[in-house]
């Protein structure tokens, strides 16, 4: 029987991991993040799970990526500051192919920042922070129950593509409290095994190699340098590199849109808000007190890779309005794809965009 | 069995130089990991980046070799994920004293079950030969052209005050005795270091007149003072030189250690 509860953003994250068979955190304490790390300090020990305070974040993704490399579905969480250390382990991480989960409850930068204030700033971090050439998979909860759902959601997405996923929420959703349905079970689709005698980074069909799990009689070398498939060092090879890289990117991206994650609403519209994480809650609320056929509504839960299609779901569309709390990061990236107006609708400082401020712009249009 | 059997022979030739001391370093940490009849599906080897790093890559196990300065890191949540797991780490001055100087630290403290060798041949050896922290006050590197003018961290002493179970330092001329201290490392559950100060020819002994492989063995047979003695000068009050590298076991106890396999 599914359960109704009265739960915060953070520990719904906590709570969703847990469904679905996370085993080792190793974080550090962040503001707005640390409820998310001081739940797992709790619950992990009594469910046969590690949990373990590590001196940076620098260490915390470190040993998150130790920890999935014995078969542990492994996460961390963190923001801004923290999220800026991880990233060239993040880079390790892709070229590793190691499954893993990053959450990162972003709150106002750059630097210190706002600690306690959210934001969407790290939106092109999170696509672009490590160095070199990659594509990974980025969620956005809007509500508590999108925490706990997408925070599951995403350890199936990293076993699927042995990628690492990040849950890419904020300081409004991680410490707002609301009701939320916590369901019997929780979908899992676990990595998928090394056969026996195949090479441990050949990408499969979907560009996917089988999981050779630590202890298990594999040898498998594991390396960030560039290497062949068998994962020796071969970082001369011009054509090893591109065939490596080449894989590791679209092994994500050529299934963007099998992996799409959203709502439409009124797709006959002719201005259309695309929205993700909190912005999403100004746009519904604005819907629901007027609605207007006229308006309509992208809601994204995956942001990476962009599913670029969906924007020709609204085939009346005129206008595209994109409010952000950040400068307009993902609103470029909607201009990227279509020819339309894109109307970015930015917002620092910590306040989610007012119904209000929404209204009198869709009332200023021509 | 023997040691060689370890060895990833399809990855043969090395990129070693010749005359480097890495390769009798992991001689006989394969020969202490021999002798403790463990398995090679369990046992799992783990490093970060320079020359000394890249000793995984040669070696049957699995393998991690991961990032400048965090082998630490990434085998702190190995073992713990998996305490079954038997983890080893290779490390080098600068990889473990410079950018992973905090990392060290904190895996001392936590005690964590990890038996880490580090080939501490004084100098950036990978990136061609930038002094380190723990490039002699003097000697000359690329980036102390006029010689090091900063003190260099003892890697051992840090050990002990910082909580490891076992400490012991010993060079590449020693090989019975780094072996013993090894395979001594191994067996003491918690966190084990062992520092085998190594010659790198090309990017230290070149620039520190001791030009050839035999200088630097020699150099490393020659300036070093066993523990026992310094011990036997002390009762007797005599002056200790403070020109010599203290070779032997620093400590071995038992304190409470994490990721121990129950
Ligand atoms: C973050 C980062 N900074 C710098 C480097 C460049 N780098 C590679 S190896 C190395 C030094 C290695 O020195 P040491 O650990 O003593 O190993 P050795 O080569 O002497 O065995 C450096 C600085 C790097 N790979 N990553
Ligand atoms: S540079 Fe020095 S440490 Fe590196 S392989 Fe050559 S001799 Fe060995
Ligand atoms: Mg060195």
């Amino acid at each position: 029987m599914s359960k109704i509860e009265f739960m915060q953003g953070n520990t719904a994250c906590a709570e969703g991991a847990l469904a679905a068979g996370c085993r080792f955190f190793g974080g550090y304490p962040i503001t707005p993040s640390t409820e998310i790390a001081e739940h797992m300090a709790r619950r992990l020990p009594k469910t046969d799970g590690v949990f373990v305070q590590m001196e940076d974040e620098i260490a915390s993704i470190a040993a998150v990526i130790g920890a999935s490399w014995t078969g542990a579905r492994a996460m961390t969480a963190t923001s801004g500051p923290g999220f800026s250390l991880m990233m060239e382990n993040i880079g390790y991480a892709v070229m590793t192919e190691t499954p893993c989960v990053i959450v990162n409850i972003q709150r106002g930068g750059p630097s210190t920042g706002q600690p306690t204030m959210g934001a969407q700033g790290d939106m092109l971090q999170c696509r672009f922070g490590s160095h070199g050439d990659y594509s990974t998979i980025a969620l956005s909860p809007s509500s508590v129950q999108e925490m706990y759902d997408l925070t599951a959601k995403a350890f199936n997405l990293a076993d699927r593509f042995r990628v690492p996923v990040f849950v890419m929420s904020d300081e409004v959703i991680g410490h707002t409290r609301e009701r939320i349905t916590i369901p019997d079970r929780v979908e899992i689709v676990t990595r998928r095994p090394l056969e026996k005698g195949t090479l441990p980074f050949r990408g499969g069909d979907d560009g996917v190699p089988g999981f050779p799990e630590f202890g298990m009689g594999h040898g498998v070398h594991v390396t960030g340098l560039t290497h062949d498939e068998r994962g020796y060092p071969e970082a001369t090879d011009p054509h090893v590199h591109a065939a490596l890289v080449q894989r590791l990117v679209s092994k994500v991206e050529s299934a963007r849109h099998d992996i799409a994650d959203y709502e439409v609403v009124n797709p006959d519209a002719e201005t259309v808000f695309v929205t993700y994480g909190p912005p999403t809650r100004s746009v519904k609320q604005v819907m629901h007190d007027q609605p207007d056929e006229g308006v309509g509504h992208l809601h994204l839960r995956i942001v990476w890779p962009f599913p670029e299609r969906l924007l020709r779901l609204f085939t009346n569309a005129k206008t595209f309005i994109v409010p952000e709390m950040n400068m307009g990061q993902v609103a470029r990236e909607v201009e990227r794809h279509t020819d339309l107006p894109v109307i970015s609708v930015p917002k620092l400082g910590g306040e989610l965009h007012t119904p209000g401020e929404l209204r009198t712009l869709l009332e200023a249009r021509p | 069995m023997s040691f060689e059997d370890w060895f990833r022979e399809d990855r043969l030739p090395h990129i070693y130089c010749t005359g480097c001391g890495n390769g009798t370093v992991i001689n006989c940490t394969l020969e202490a990991v021999e002798q403790m009849g463990w398995a090679v599906d369990d046992t799992v080897f783990i490093s970060g980046i320079g020359c000394s790093s890249r000793a995984p890559g040669y070696i049957k196990t699995d393998s991690l070799h991961t990032t400048h300065g965090r082998a630490l890191a990434f085998a702190t949540g190995v073992k713990l994920a998996n305490p079954r797991l038997h983890v080893v780490v290779f490390t080098g001055d600068g990889d473990l004293a410079a950018i992973g100087g905090n990392h060290f630290i904190h895996a001392c403290r936590r005690n964590i079950d990890l038996t880490v060798v580090c080939m501490n041949n004084m100098i950036y050896g990978m990136t061609g030969g930038q002094g380190s922290p723990c490039t002699p006050v003097g000697a000359i590197s690329t980036t102390t052209p006029y010689g090091a003018a900063e003190p260099a961290f003892d890697l051992s002493e840090l050990a002990v005050t910082a909580g490891a179970n076992y400490v012991a330092r010993w060079t590449s001329y020693h090989v019975r005795e780094l072996t013993k201290a090894v395979q001594a490392g191994l067996e003491t559950p918690g966190f084990s270091f062992i520092e085998a100060l190594t010659q790198c020819p090309t990017a230290y002994g070149r620039r520190n007149k001791l030009r050839q492989v035999s200088d630097m063995i020699q150099y490393l047979r020659t300036n070093v003072i066993m523990v026992q003695k310094i011990q036997r000068m002390r009762e007797r009050g005599e002056p200790i030189p403070d020109d010599k590298i203290p070779v032997g076991e620093f400590v071995r106890r038992n304190r409470p250690a994490m990721g121990v396999q129950k």
